[in-house]
């Protein structure tokens, strides 16, 4: 039989992780209720496809979801090879010693405030991104996009060096026996056999780049439109939320942040199911 | 033999992205030193004021970084106060007690929470506020409270992911010794588990700490401003020294303000690297698993 206090610790261990978990089911609760009016009055769908207006009372926010995807994949676009270089030199290319310290310099960077980042951004590159350019202020969506691909980078390079370590010695050591090179174990066995891992990287920077908030705010200028080029400003959904809290309270415009919320939250949900779909694949394969 | 194109190309590529990486951050690091090193001394934080009366709260700081500094220290203080006690027992709860489908739904749970972008936490912190606003005391509105809540919230995932994965790591030998002495379930957790992974608990705290201290979003909705002194209460609004960062950036009217925004993104930089390290010297490459178990 157990001991009453065993049982009581087992209960409130119990306790908090349920409370913990509700949270996340909270959150989501707490975006739809406050946004509920503003959805109920014109329906979901028009709040995602119809545009910004509010002195005409239309609240769509298909600009930020459009300037939100635009900037992401721009930095995706922009991490991606650089990781994968950054992670082929820590893995196979680089002597032991400077794979090391490449790789504590990278876990560095993950702890680069991103508030410093866009500081950075606004006082080092918009000036340069001006310049070269010879067009508006120099906040545009390549301006965030560049500075959100290098805060990524590091994230994924460390996913992909993570399921670089993750294949079997002895897939390697058979290689190496063959007489194959470094480099040509890294790109006929240990790429092919990493590609799950480096997609799910690839998916949880992807969700990062969504997420952030400071470097979109700060160096994409933030004017409500659908961007034609990469050198015009655009708004993200994350930005639009931190820029109308200013705005007061109730009125429509206000409710419209709650939608931008549930769809980065849905965003979020989506992303999160993919990954651990694809790992519980990878489970049964194995 | 000769290596291929192929074979060069790549060699050449990984050294070209390494290069290009590490350049970026010497010019990160090399630009705000440039900037901001002149202005790294005392007055930078506390003014004018003489240091031992602004710490004794004698004597209100008012041209340095004291009151952001110190709205910053007692967040991160509040925040992980909240987080430590929940997120260490739902860790536990995971890896020792949950059946197999719970853990399933939790652990799925957590990912989510561990991807959910800052600022949407912000904003139900913010909505957390209109609700207590609303239902139970008018005096509570966005303040440092409720920025502490939320901000917990948002490092939860990092404090339950590293304690529930120091468990499950430790060897099977150590966790059945205690219990073949006839030691309880709760007593074996307790007087051998948690101890045994202490270092990635600790680990686990630090990152958060990190975190806490680094994250704009969610303070940005939750009651930070940019001038408010030293806070006075719980319920009362705040400054720190991110938000100051992003404010310096927009907002600033003087190049001496502008150099005090270099000053302070050098101290906060500086603050999550020796975090990051400490964190790492405890236990190494936990830096990014939070966002998702392989």
């Amino acid at each position: 039989m157990k001991k009453l206090h065993e049982l009581v610790a087992e209960r409130l261990l119990c306790l908090s992780a349920l409370a913990s978990s509700a949270i996340t089911l909270a959150i989501l609760a707490f975006l739809v209720v406050m946004g509920l009016p503003l959805m109920r009055a014109g329906g979901v769908l028009p709040l995602v496809y119809s545009p910004w207006a509010p002195f005409q009372g239309s609240f769509g926010i298909f600009p930020m979801i459009v300037g939100t995807c635009a900037i992401s994949l721009a930095s995706l676009v922009l991490a991606f090879p650089l990781s994968l270089g950054c992670s082929f030199l820590i893995a196979a290319v680089a002597p032991s010693a400077v794979s090391r310290g490449f790789r504590r310099l990278i876990e560095l960077m993950t702890g680069i405030p991103t508030v410093v980042y866009g500081f950075v951004g606004i006082f080092l590159l918009v000036p340069i991104v001006r310049e070269l350019f010879r067009s508006g202020s120099g906040m545009s969506l390549l301006t965030a996009a560049l500075v959100l691909g290098i805060m990524i980078t590091p994230t994924m390079t460390l996913f992909f060096c993570d399921s670089f370590d993750r294949i079997p010695k002895s897939y390697l050591d058979a290689a190496e026996a063959l007489g194959a090179s470094r480099t040509q174990q890294l790109l006929h066995v240990m790429l092919p056999l990493a590609k799950k891992g480096m997609l799910t990287g690839v998916l949880l920077a992807l969700g990062r780049a969504v997420g952030d908030t400071l470097i979109a705010l700060m160096l994409a200028g933030n004017a409500v439109q659908v961007p034609t080029s990469v050198l015009e400003p655009a708004r993200t959904l994350t930005a639009h939320i931190a820029l109308v809290m200013a705005a007061d309270y109730e009125s429509p415009e206000f409710r419209s942040i709650f939608t931008c919320g549930i769809v980065l939250y849905l965003f979020t949900l989506t992303v999160t199911f993919v990954v651990r779909a694809m790992g519980s694949a990878k489970d049964e394969a194995a | 033999m000769k290596p291929c194109l192929l074979e060069r190309t790549t060699v050449l590529f990984a050294w070209a992205a390494g290069l290009l990486l590490t350049a970026a951050v010497a010019v990160l690091f090399g630009y705000l030193f440039m900037h901001g090193l002149e202005v790294l001394n005392l007055p930078l934080i506390f003014g004018k004021t003489p240091p031992w009366r602004a710490l004794l709260l004698q004597e209100r700081v008012f041209e340095g970084l004291f009151p952001a500094l110190a709205g910053t220290f007692m967040l991160v203080l509040l925040a992980i106060c909240w987080a430590i006690p929940v997120g260490l027992a739902t860790g536990v709860y995971l890896s020792e007690y949950a059946g197999p489908r719970v853990r399933r739904v939790l652990d799925a749970l957590f990912d989510v929470l561990a991807g959910v972008p800052s600022i949407v936490v912000g904003l139900f912190g913010f909505a957390l506020a209109v609700f207590l606003h609303r239902h139970f005391s008018e005096r509570i509105g966005p303040c440092l409270l409720i920025s502490s809540l939320a901000l917990s919230i948002l490092v939860l995932p990092y404090i339950i992911r590293t304690t529930q994965a120091s468990l499950e790591g430790l060897p099977r030998e150590i966790r059945l010794t205690a219990i073949a002495l006839g030691a309880t379930k709760l007593q074996n957790i307790i007087l051998v588990l948690l101890p045994k992974s202490l270092a990635g608990v600790m680990s686990g705290i630090i990152l958060a700490i990190g975190r806490c201290a680094e994250d704009t979003a969610v303070i940005m909705l939750t009651g930070v401003v940019a001038s408010a002194g030293l806070p006075k209460s719980l319920l009362s609004q705040y400054e720190a020294l991110p938000f100051y960062i992003f404010y310096i950036s927009s907002q600033y009217t003087s190049p001496e303000e502008l150099q005090q925004g270099y000053g302070a993104a050098i101290i906060l930089l500086l603050l999550c690297a020796l975090l990051l390290l400490a964190a790492y010297g405890i236990r190494k490459g936990l830096t990014h698993l939070v966002f998702y178990r392989p």
